[in-house]
């Protein structure tokens, strides 16, 4: 099998971010192949959204390499064109539906505006993408035309995925994405998901503490605690048999039938 | 006991209800006209007891809370009766209310939105014992240091000094569970008091009020969006769509045995953390509120994968079954064929 090597559409070496002194992440390196899907899960401070916010561009590494597609971007990009080509390579969808879309803007405005950032495209081709992108995601053409404002949560995501879907990214990073929608919702939104992996062979970042969200779509997972990475595999080895203690005190903590909530001290000297 | 009466699923020994309501409901004027946000909501509550209520967007259990802690926004109209402890909470005022509100604790979601953040926290968690309970200021922080070590804080001096945002949200929290138990309630409504937190600081909130109930004999409404988590630590659980109860049965027997195809759905919607699924079961459509879900029929009929002609005609009322409650027509005959997760 000599060409059949995959090729990681993402490369984190030992990436460390601190915040005047106080270490957010220490040494992590991961690895995501070209179609797979990564879960980064572990508790609120383990550093995993700073993780997502450096990998996407929001934040700058202290220290570490981040390569998408074989370009480094451990480094601000420095003009528009190489803003615009890293926007082609990673897009994120964050948590609140609420308060990630502009309050003015409808939802076929805002993925016309990716469009035309990223394309020099006649008016009618970039409408019939519009059009596309907002069938992909499931939204009828009253709900294109409609303000956020109009929209219930779960529509709102849904523009979200496919404003930053118009861009072509090569990985979609999801910063507790579906977390906020109800549940007959949030089913809807990760077959959504799926379909749209398929379809174009996106790769997600999901970033979740959520962690039967994080068995249906993703392959390999890390686990975070305190800015580093304490366990690491495929998604189904480490929630069916997690090696780590504080892997198996997270999958302990999930309700469950029959489940009984312990205190952390309980937990922890079990 | 009548099998269709609202009290199903209680034991009569315990003797009578601490909480009942009755009827209940609950209309808020938006835009000029009045909205329904519950419509005929009864549930009872033994005193120790744990009730789980769980519902998506909409569904009124927030609402429902609010209504018995008289928490409603000004031109609510309120149809039905709300009896504590043998009382008409409906009829209280002034200094009765006030006396209520020491009774009955509640707990949000957003321990943040619902605390001062320019005063300390041992200024917030002694004002009620201060001004309604008249204790002297050193008495009370004493008492405000024993229940912060109840839920864990052991270091309750220093943290009386500090101010919210010195705190992390499941501290926060806890500190807001404290406060709550500083006046000696008999009933705790908890408004997804775990929702923003992650699953160990959950475990451990959730491990807390646990013990607190027994130790306390304190009753509990425990509103949250997650089946699983109610059914862990409630001992039975009402079941709320479009501003009605769909489903009350004991917890236990939910996931297993459930009565409404609601209730069955929304457990087959959620992902299984045991397996990968090619595609979950998702519920077709939104949940609806109160007041856009249709009203001569099923609420839940324009959503559900076993909707007759019958579900269309007439509104369902609540009937008993296996010792539960279910809001739907087919309950018999769909009995054992509504599939929860994992089928």
């Amino acid at each position: 099998m000599p060409d059949s090597e995959p090729i990681p559409v993402l490369e984190v070496r030992a990436l460390r971010k601190e915040y005047s002194g106080l270490v957010a992440v220490d040494d992590v390196s991961v690895d995501l192949l070209a179609g797979q899907s990564l879960a980064i899960v572990g508790e609120s401070g383990s550093g995993k959204t700073t993780i997502a916010r450096m990998i996407v561009g929001l934040e700058a590494p202290t220290r570490g390499t981040i390569t998408v597609c074989g370009h480094d971007r451990s480094r601000p990009a420095r003009s528009a064109r190489l803003r615009r080509r890293r926007g082609q390579e990673v897009q994120i969808v964050f948590q609140d539906p609420y308060t990630s879309l502009d309050p003015r803007q409808s939802a076929e405005a805002a993925v016309d505006e990716v469009l035309r950032l990223h394309h020099r495209w006649p008016g009618d081709r970039r409408s019939a993408r519009v059009a596309e992108l907002i069938d992909l995601v499931g939204l009828d053409a009253r709900q294109a035309r409609a303000v956020p404002s109009a929209l219930s949560g779960g529509q709102r995501q849904r523009v979200a995925i496919a404003r930053a879907l118009a861009a072509e990214p090569r990985i979609l990073i999801l910063d507790e994405s579906v977390s906020a929608l109800d549940v007959s919702i949030q089913a809807q939104v990760l077959n959504l998901l799926a379909d749209i992996r398929d379809a174009t062979g996106v790769s997600y970042v999901l970033i979740s503490h959520d962690l039967a969200v994080v068995r249906q779509l993703t392959d390999q997972a890390v686990v975070m605690r305190r800015g580093r990475v304490v366990e690491r595999g495929p998604t189904a080895r480490v929630l069916d048999d997690p090696q780590h203690d504080y892997t198996k005190l997270l999958r302990a903590c999930v309700p469950r039938p029959g489940w009984q909530p312990r205190r952390r001290a309980a937990i922890e000297s079990a | 006991m009548s099998a269709a009466a609202p009290t199903a699923g209680l034991d009569e020994a315990h003797g009578p209800p601490l909480l009942k309501v009755t009827g209940l409901t609950v209309k808020l004027p938006v835009d000029g006209t009045r909205r329904a946000v519950l419509r005929d909501v009864s549930l009872e509550l033994r005193p120790g007891e744990a009730l789980g209520l769980v519902g998506e967007s909409g569904s009124g259990k927030s609402m429902t809370a609010r209504a018995i802690d008289r928490l409603l926004p000004p031109g609510a109209q309120v149809d039905g009766m709300i009896t504590f402890d043998g009382q008409n909470v409906g009829a209280l005022s002034g200094a009765q209310l006030r006396a209520y509100r020491l009774q009955v604790a509640m707990v949000f979601q957003d321990p943040r939105a619902h605390v001062n953040p320019v005063r300390r926290i041992g200024d917030f968690m002694t004002e009620a014992l201060r001004t309604n309970r008249d204790l002297p200021a050193d008495e009370a922080r004493h008492r405000a240091i024993t229940v912060l070590g109840q839920v864990g804080i052991e270091d309750g001096d220093r943290r009386l000094r500090q101010y919210p945002h010195e705190l992390s949200g499941g501290m926060l929290q806890r500190v807001m569970i404290a406060a709550a138990l500083l006046t000696g309630p008999r009933l705790l409504l908890a408004d997804e008091p775990t929702t923003a937190l992650d699953v160990i600081t959950q475990s451990e909130m959730v491990a807390i009020l646990d013990d607190l109930r027994r130790d306390y004999g304190l009753a509990m409404l425990f509103i949250t969006h997650d089946l699983e988590l109610a059914a862990a630590i409630c001992d039975r659980t009402a079941v709320m769509y479009a501003g009605q109860i769909v489903e009350v049965r004991s917890s236990a027997r939910l996931h297993d045995d459930p009565l409404h195809p609601y209730t069955a759905a929304l457990a087959a919607a959620r992902p299984d953390i045991a397996m990968t699924v090619g595609r979950l079961r998702a519920i077709p459509g939104r949940p609806l509120s109160a007041f856009e879900a249709p009203t001569g029929e099923c609420a839940f009929a324009p959503r559900c994968a076993h909707v007759q002609d019958a579900c269309r005609s007439t509104p369902p009322p609540l009937i008993g079954l296996a010792g539960g409650l279910s809001r739907c027509i087919r309950a018999h005959e769909l009995r054992g064929r509504l599939e929860a997760a994992g089928a």
